[in-house]
């Protein structure tokens, strides 16, 4: 998959796909076994019960925030950055390699203006839909089964993204 | 112990756990925290139709899969079994704009008169859910990444650009809350 970014006059615009970068790519999982990805979806379900239960999937918690009426989105991100950070930290400070064995490895992205039109087409789409696409999920798995119809669309949009892609200001 | 579980969390108990995540995916097999990519990972899956952007060996990220099928499964625990018994509170300034547009059922996470089965034959339902959706898939992707992708894992990083996305994020939702939505729940 290396030679992938060289196929597109577009560079790698997406850090989120790292089998994409060789350096990146993780030898020993890729030969495990598909039940090695079980623990993936234990911590999903633990993520997922944290959504519904501190109301972040809430449609009603995300207009709150747009609409600077209460604290509590701004509290739930900023409180996850600053942990998230201090982990970033204490595992690159110590060298903290992965239960495995493995080092861990970090992907520096580089700047295009999708960040800037792509970001500003979420934002709009999140005041709309009041959810990210995880909160999707989860308001899915909470009975809003709607919601499925909203995913499907996101899929749809991802799969427009991807074909004209090539077209598209980066 | 109970009925702190069953009320609704407050954001210093929620934020860290989603912090969490971060060191908690890194650790257990050097995975990069990123929700929406696993929209990708469906269109190569299932619906590759030839474009690069979609040809790439899928199955080296089924993990992400499997850490979205979680979500949804922890909505479903949740849900089933963690209820809160109490109605959702909302702002009452929130309350009483939403009144004006006759949506009025507030105790559910999602107001039912914009996402639900009948309110897909509403234009706005549509455009809530249909138009709604599209723009947060085209538009994470264009990005390179949403709300876990860039404001967390990339702004926890230290990458710069995932700070301008993020910014772009909060620029976009409130432009539509307070400039063009008011139009859309008028329809």
């Amino acid at each position: 998959m290396a030679q992938h970014n060289q196929q597109q006059p577009i560079g790698n615009t997406d850090f989120e796909v790292r089998s994409q970068n060789a350096v990146c790519v993780n030898k020993s999982e890729l030969d495990a076994p598909l039940s090695s990805n079980i623990k993936y979806a234990v911590i999903g379900i633990l993520f997922g019960i944290v959504f519904v239960k501190a109301e972040i999937v809430s449609w009603f918690r995300i207009q709150e925030m747009f609409r600077l009426e209460s604290f509590h989105m701004y509290g739930v991100i900023g409180s996850a950055i600053v942990v998230g950070m201090i982990s970033v930290f204490i595992i690159k400070k110590f060298k903290i390699k992965t239960l495995a064995g493995e080092t861990i490895s970090f992907t520096d992205k580089t700047f295009n203006k999708g960040q800037i039109y792509g970001g500003l087409m979420f934002g709009l789409g999140w005041a709309i839909t009041g959810a990210c696409p995880g909160p999707l999920y989860a308001q899915i798995g909470a009975g809003a089964t709607a919601v499925i119809v909203t995913l499907l669309s996101a899929i749809a949009g991802t799969w427009v993204y991807g074909r004209f892609r090539e077209k598209l200001p980066h | 112990m109970l009925e702190f579980i069953t009320k609704p969390w407050p954001w210093y108990v929620a934020g860290p756990l989603i912090g969490l995540t971060v060191p908690a995916l890194l650790l257990i097999g050097n995975k990069s925290f990123g929700i929406s990519s696993s929209l990708r990972h469906m269109c190569a899956a299932c619906i590759p139709a030839k474009i690069p952007f979609f040809q790439y060996d899928w199955k080296k990220e089924v993990w992400n899969l499997f850490f979205v099928f979680g979500v949804l499964v922890g909505g479903i625990i949740a849900a089933q079994l963690l209820a809160n018994p109490e109605p959702i509170v909302i702002h009452p300034d929130l309350a009483a704009d939403m009144a004006k547009y006759n949506i009025t059922d507030t105790s559910h996470i999602v107001p039912s008169d914009l996402f639900s089965w009948p309110a897909l034959a509403t234009p706005r339902g549509i455009i809530m859910m249909v138009v709604g959706g599209f723009m947060v898939g085209f538009g994470t992707r264009y990005a390179g990444g949403c709300t876990s992708g860039h404001a967390i894992m990339g702004i926890s990083t230290l990458q710069w650009p995932s700070l301008v996305a993020t910014c772009c994020f909060m620029i976009g939702g409130f432009i539509m809350t307070h400039l063009i939505l008011p139009y859309i729940l008028a329809l």
